[in-house]
């Protein structure tokens, strides 16, 4: 029982950690760096240095950047929402890989009344009482898929097969096509799961085709939203393959080879910013960011992830530039000034859309911000 | 679902079940000679895949980091040991076998980074690379509680798996590889198109079912090395050494878990973190076959794989739920039919 | 430390805790929220693991359906959340019923395996089932009312999940202090022990394993209205091996150790996140997981205890007052002396080829001490095992009372009546004297699990003490009844089995070579002590070696060799036979 006393006595020594008075700007950034959602989560901290790198501070204000790893479980992502806001005090957050993840992180900014920028697409309902807290800068799941379900309506297709990964994304997809085929997109004739570790999706792939459809969705991510391609081939399928902005990943273009080619995604304008005419509202940050993307990372920026982050921090840009009009940093007041400032900064032109937020939604795009491309011998190109 | 589709399916059941087989025996074999559930054997396998990939991209592979950081630990141990005993004069024979000959590979691999190897020097390397890896855990997490009950045992291994899975995740990255293909042979089988790959790994399979089988039950040295799992002292007192015995099981092991490692890589896409799912329904395949029979887990580990193929189809969100739900009634028949010796318990 | 040092301890304790919120930093307040859910959680694995010996790699799995359970009913469904911990705690006990029904008769590692097999399985269904929400998960659970007063903020859940831990960390002390908890803290003696007591192992096996997964589902209801947003991932198997690492690592045996280990592996986490970044900031996301488990494997291999049972040696021990004199336990009636109470009949027993009893008859009458006697491997002890049912006779009867008792259960046998001690020794030497002796009385009182963790069974306990206290005094070891068994040295531990015996108030006591390890002081000591029992109406079947002791103390003797019945008669008749002489002595010319 003594233990009982002393272990409480330790556990209060350790958290008197008094934060100084802040002079400084705090975001606090969570992705993950471990996990399962790794892979994409490194994606998001390769933006998010690119953006520190593009600009650290704003009218005179230097900006503390501190990057946490939810080691891709919710719980800890939560976790880390409050640390952020009630140890390290911060001013905004921006996080995470992982749509759940990002969502739990929003649940938790409404109630302490902390703005977050989520990075992946968050489903929660707007609170009641007052304004919401955060927006979310990635276009919404089913425009995403409404947008490529519209290409593959142009180009004839009216039934189409999906098979995907078996956790939230792949559900976030077969949702965006289920909305797109009730206006009037392709019909969808399956819904076949695989894990990202899964060896053979034969089964599956069997049963897609079974269906017979002219063009399949690909409900993965990444290096392994390769594998029911490379399957479906084998088999013997010749129609189309039509994905999201998720399969802009240099593995899954190694890895895929031959069976990948010619498969056409929706995606964020800055994957092929170099294409884009010189009028396009992403071209000059787009190219700017390419540039210090490069220079901070070392490699091209090939993924459509890294881009959100760096939109995050383009929207947080112009916002604190607005809110520090009106208020200090490290005080409720300026997190208040943040939110309005996100709502009331119109047409914010960042490397993926064009944003403009509301109360009424977290999500601010519009079909400006995304286009269809296609991948032709390994490079994705401009399809308008 | 038609013939064709069944045939389809079951000829892919049985090129996963193949690869689970190879995982499986790995475990049994361990298990009998050391009472480890070795959770991270799949990790290892993964490794050497990982470390080909590096190899034919021609990156000085991660594992070299890791072999290099464990040889330095377990010839500390080692040492320290030899020293608190005052039997200096193996000093030098344990600087060689936990020191100098893991460490070789890996200096071949610094030499050569920057070139690019032909195929098979290429996949001994990253094989050679590998082997060090488990006999050098064994000596550092395991030997210092070999005598513990197998249920230590076991949260050692998953906690070790833990470690390793983030090692590899340091290591070589959160994205996955394939490398080139071993033979780009094919053929067809009752209208199914069957690559070589599979062929070599079922191959394989079935070479190792039978050495292993012949080994461990009709020679001496294989009944010598189960003696050691079953009772430690009563082995030694028959001037069997139990850790000997206990790192010729873990290279072994290691060699299993290599080759898995080499034929897997090129057919399948393997992530830092896909050996722990390929091991745990490789190991339900071990347990059918009780943890001591290969040949039983042969055929256990071809069932979980084509049981596998089946649920997928029947339904793909579903199939985990089915394949580690048959474990249960596996577990039930396997406590009846296996005679278990009360174990003596702690208290 | 007396009594009331304790209670002043866990005074000043509880009052810390009740006012942390004051003095604690705010996220430290969200940090004991987390621990005390953990702490929850690891408390049924102390229950189940630590004291019942069955090792769960599922306990998440148990959290997460309770979690589900009640975001279906705030979320989905719109009751209160006070009827999603009713629904919580009725899905998760009828699951661990039906799991615990099919697998807890699984022993050892094959028991854990299985845990594994159905922890992924329920986690992979969480995802995939119709309703719940898939992979994005279940969001706006609205948190707990209590009345009016809505605990949204972190310092007023706080209050509910400490209150509900001190209470469930209270009811499993009373629990483990009674004759339920006696009967789970023997299941690691082996299921030969738990059943030669009386005891439904199985039962009480069921009983545990579903208390703990009850305790799990109330700490999944509060995460579940802490969070307000419940998904699949916090239910996998990671989270599992990661409950099961703070009970070892707090000290599975104690309930403390759940509350001190879920702190120190939280506490460790958060500040592994603030320091590697300083060692190495380039990887330090990916090294955290690592260094966590380089330290609990280096803890697993110093101190696999935990860090409990390493600090409490320092301190200085309870010592309670000695059990007061209470009205007596109810007796069993004797039957009258003379007659045949126990009839062996043509018993065989087979151990694949090789015959251990091959053929023996014989009889005990009540009243008697018959012994039984031969040379080692004789099958002595083979024989006691199969009158108690610890091993199944190949062939032959046993017929105790008039009523067949071959093909009875070996608890059966020892609620009719027959009591017996092992030749291996099996006690709970972590256990005290007086708790070892209890233990017999279980047949004798019928309080359950229930009644244990309420405290409503003081009465029928104090009986029970007094009766083993009066037990242990019979025996000569009434000196100290709090000593631990397993500092007795060998030959006491025998005598006190013979007290645990007697403390069932048997009819036919059944005793494997008593006087092995005994002085010969106390060997006439024991004697004598027989020698009253019979007088009082007890019969007794002795096996031993002494042929001194044997010789005075016993009316007849049976003698055994090679599985066979070589003689059988009075002292001198058996002394003077020729059969048992060759068979002791190896030939007389």
């Amino acid at each position: 029982m003594r233990r009982f006393t002393l272990s409480l006595a330790a556990l209060a020594g350790l958290t008197l950690a008094a934060t100084s008075a802040n002079a400084q700007i705090t975001v606090g950034f969570v992705t993950s760096l471990s996990g399962k959602a790794s892979s994409i989560g490194l994606n998001y901290e390769k933006g998010i240095n690119a953006a520190y790198a593009y600009q650290s501070e704003v009218a005179g204000q230097k900006i503390k950047l501190i990057k946490l790893d939810d080691v891709s479980d919710v719980s800890q992502a939560t976790q880390l929402a409050r640390k952020l806001v009630e140890q390290e005090k911060v001013d905004i957050m921006i996080g995470t890989s992982s749509a759940p993840g990002a969502t739990a992180m929003l649940s938790a900014a409404n109630e302490l009344k902390v703005p977050l920028i989520a990075i992946s697409p968050v489903r929660l309902g707007i609170p009641k009482k007052g304004h919401p807290w955060g927006i979310c800068v990635t276009q919404t799941p089913s425009l995403m898929v409404s947008v490529i379900a519209n290409r593959m309506k142009r180009d004839g297709i009216k039934t189409a097969g999906f098979i995907g990964f078996n956790d939230s994304w792949g559900d976030l997809v077969y949702n965006g096509a289920k909305k797109a085929e009730a206006s009037g997109g392709p019909k969808v004739t399956s819904n076949e799961r695989y894990s990202r570790t899964d060896t053979t999706v034969t089964a599956q792939a069997l049963k897609v085709l079974a269906t017979h459809p002219d063009g399949v969705y690909d409900g993965g991510s990444a290096t392994q939203g390769a594998l029911p391609l490379i399957e479906l081939r084998k088999l013997g399928y010749k129609g189309g393959f039509f994905g999201t902005p998720s399969l802009l990943n240099r593995d899954f273009v190694r890895i895929g080879g031959k069976a990948v080619e010619g498969v056409q995604v929706s995606a964020g304008p800055v994957i092929v910013t170099s294409q884009l005419p010189a009028n396009h509202f992403s071209k000059k940050i787009g190219t700017a960011f390419h540039k210090v993307f490069k220079k901070v990372n070392g490699t091209e920026a090939d993924d459509g992830f890294s881009g959100y982050a760096f939109d995050a921090w383009v929207i947080f840009l112009k916002a604190a530039n607005t809110a520090l009009k009106t208020a200090k940093p490290g005080t409720q007041a300026f997190r208040e000034a943040l939110m309005q400032a996100i709502y009331s900064n119109k047409e914010v032109a960042g490397v993926h859309a064009v944003y403009n937020f509301t109360p009424k939604s977290y999500y601010g795009v519009d079909d400006r911000s995304l286009v269809v491309v296609k991948l032709v011998k390994g490079h994705w190109i401009y399809q308008p | 679902m038609t013939a064709q589709i069944a045939a389809i399916l079951a000829i892919d059941g049985i090129a996963t079940g193949a690869i689970y087989v190879l995982m499986a025996l790995g475990f049994v074999l361990i298990f009998s000679v050391t009472r480890i559930v070795f959770v991270p054997f799949g990790d290892i396998a993964a490794f050497v895949a990982l470390t080909l990939a590096a190899l034919e991209a021609k990156q000085l592979p991660g594992t070299v980091g890791m072999v290099a950081v464990l040889a330095v630990i377990a010839t500390a141990m080692e040492l320290f040991t030899i020293m608190r005993a005052g039997a200096y004069d193996k000093v030098p024979r344990a600087i060689f076998y936990y020191l100098l000959l893991p460490l070789i590979p890996a200096a071949v691999a610094w030499l050569t980074s920057g070139t690019l190897l032909p195929a098979v020097p290429r996949i001994l390397l990253a094989i050679a690379l590998i082997l060090p890896v488990s006999p050098l855990l064994y000596r550092v997490v395991f030997r210092p509680i070999a005598d513990a009950s197998v249920l230590l045992l076991l949260i050692v291994s998953v906690a070790l798996h833990f470690a390793l899975a983030g090692l590899g995740l340091l290591f070589f990255g959160p994205e996955g590889v394939r490398t080139r293909t071993l033979t780009d042979f094919s053929m067809m089988l009752a209208g199914v198109p069957i690559s070589g790959e599979s062929i070599l790994i079922v191959a394989a399979a079935a070479v190792f079912c039978l050495m292993l089988y012949l080994f461990f039950d009709f020679t001496l040295y294989g009944k010598a090395l189960q003696a050691t799992a079953m009772n430690r002292t009563g082995a030694r007192l028959m001037g069997i050494r139990p850790a000997q015995a206990g790192a010729v099981a873990f290279l072994s092991g290691s060699v299993l878990a290599a080759i898995s490692g080499v034929l897997i890589a090129p057919v399948n896409t393997i992530f830092y973190d896909s050996g722990f799912i390929i091991g745990l329904k490789a190991f339900v395949g071990a347990i059918i076959g009780g943890l001591l029979s290969f040949p039983i887990t042969a055929i256990g580990s071809l069932f979980v794989g084509i049981l596998e193929s089946f649920a997928a189809f029947i339904s793909s969100p579903f199939k985990e739920v089915m394949v580690f739900s048959i474990l249960i009634p596996v577990l039930l028949w396997r406590s009846y039919t296996l005679v278990q010796a009360e174990e003596d318990h702690e208290e | 430390m007396s009594g009331r040092t304790s209670l002043i301890v866990i005074a000043v304790a509880v009052t810390a805790l009740a006012t942390a919120p004051l003095y604690l930093a705010p996220f430290t307040i969200t940090l004991m929220n987390y621990i005390g859910v953990y702490a929850l959680v690891a408390l049924g694995l102390v229950l189940l693991t630590g004291i019942g010996g069955m090792v769960s790699f599922g306990q998440a799995s148990f959290v997460g359906i309770a979690a589900y359970a009640t975001a279906w009913t705030t979320a989905l469904m719109g009751y209160s959340p006070w009827l999603g911990l009713v629904l919580a705690l009725v899905v998760t006990g009828i699951v661990a019923l039906i799991l615990g029904a099919v697998t807890l008769r699984l022993g050892g590692h094959f028991l854990s395996l299985s845990t594994i097999a159905w922890g992924l399985a329920i986690y992979f269904s969480f995802g995939n089932v119709e309703g719940l929400g898939h992979y994005n998960g279940i969001a706006s659970l609205p948190p707990i009312t209590i009345g009016t007063f809505a605990l949204v903020e972190s310092d007023r859940i706080y209050y509910l999940i400490w209150a509900v831990l001190l209470l469930t960390m209270l009811g499993s002390y009373n629990l483990l202090n009674s004759r339920a908890g006696r009967a789970m803290r023997t299941l690691r003696g082996g299921n030969v022990l738990v059943e030669s007591l009386g005891i439904n192992a199985f039962q009480v096996r069921l009983v545990t394993f579903v208390i703990a997964a009850m305790i799990a589902a109330i700490a999944g209801w509060l995460y579940a209205h802490m969070s307000r947003f419940v998904s699949p991932t916090p239910f996998d198997i990671d989270m599992s091996i990661e409950y099961l690492m703070m009970a070892l690592v707090g000290g599975s045996g104690y309930l403390l150790g759940a509350v001190v280990g879920s702190a120190l592996v939280m506490l460790l986490k958060d500040n592994i996140q603030d320091v590697l970044p300083l060692i190495m900031p380039s990887s330090s996301g990916r090294l955290e997981i690592v260094v966590f488990s380089i330290l609990f494997i280096l803890f697993l291999q110093r101190a696999r205890d935990g860090i409990v049972p390493f600090i409490a040696q320092w301190l200085p021990d309870t010592v309670p007052p000695r059990p007061t004199e209470a009205e007596p336990l109810g007796r069993r009636k004797m039957p009258a002396p003379g007659q045949v109470l126990l009839e062996v009949e043509a018993a065989e027993r087979r151990f694949g080829g090789l015959i251990a009893i091959n053929n023996v008859s014989f009889e005990v009458r009540t009243g008697e001490i018959l012994g039984l006697i031969g040379p080692n491997g004789a099958g002595k002890t083979t024989m006691f095992n199969i009158m108690t049912g610890t091993l199944p006779a190949s062939g032959g009867r046993i017929i105790f009372s008039g009523k067949d008792i071959t093909r009875a259960a070996q608890r059966d046998i020892a609620r009719a009546g027959i009591a017996r001690t092992f030749q291996h020794v099996k006690l709970r030497p972590k256990m005290t004297l007086l708790d070892n002796v209890l233990l017999g009385t279980y047949p004798r009182t019928v309080a359950g699990f229930i009644s244990g963790t309420l405290r409503l069974d003081r009465i029928e306990e104090t009986r029970a003490q007094y009766e083993a206290m009066k037990q242990l005094d019979r025996v000569g070891l009434g000196s100290r009844p709090y000593e631990l068994a397993g500092n007795l040295p060998l030959g006491n531990q025998r005598v006190l089995e013979i007290a645990r015996a007697l403390a069932a108030d048997p009819v036919l006591l059944l005793i494997d070579e008593p006087a092995a390890g005994l002085r010969k002081q106390e060997k006439l000591a024991l004697a004598d002590l027989l020698r009253a029992l019979k007088a009082e109406g007890l019969t007794i079947l002795l096996v031993e070696h002494d042929m001194e002791f044997v010789m005075n103390l016993v009316d007849r003797i049976v003698v055994m060799d090679f599985g066979c019945k070589i003689s059988e008669g009075g002292p001198q008749t058996v002394r003077n036979d020729p059969r048992v002489q060759e068979a002791y002595l190896g030939g007389v010319d």
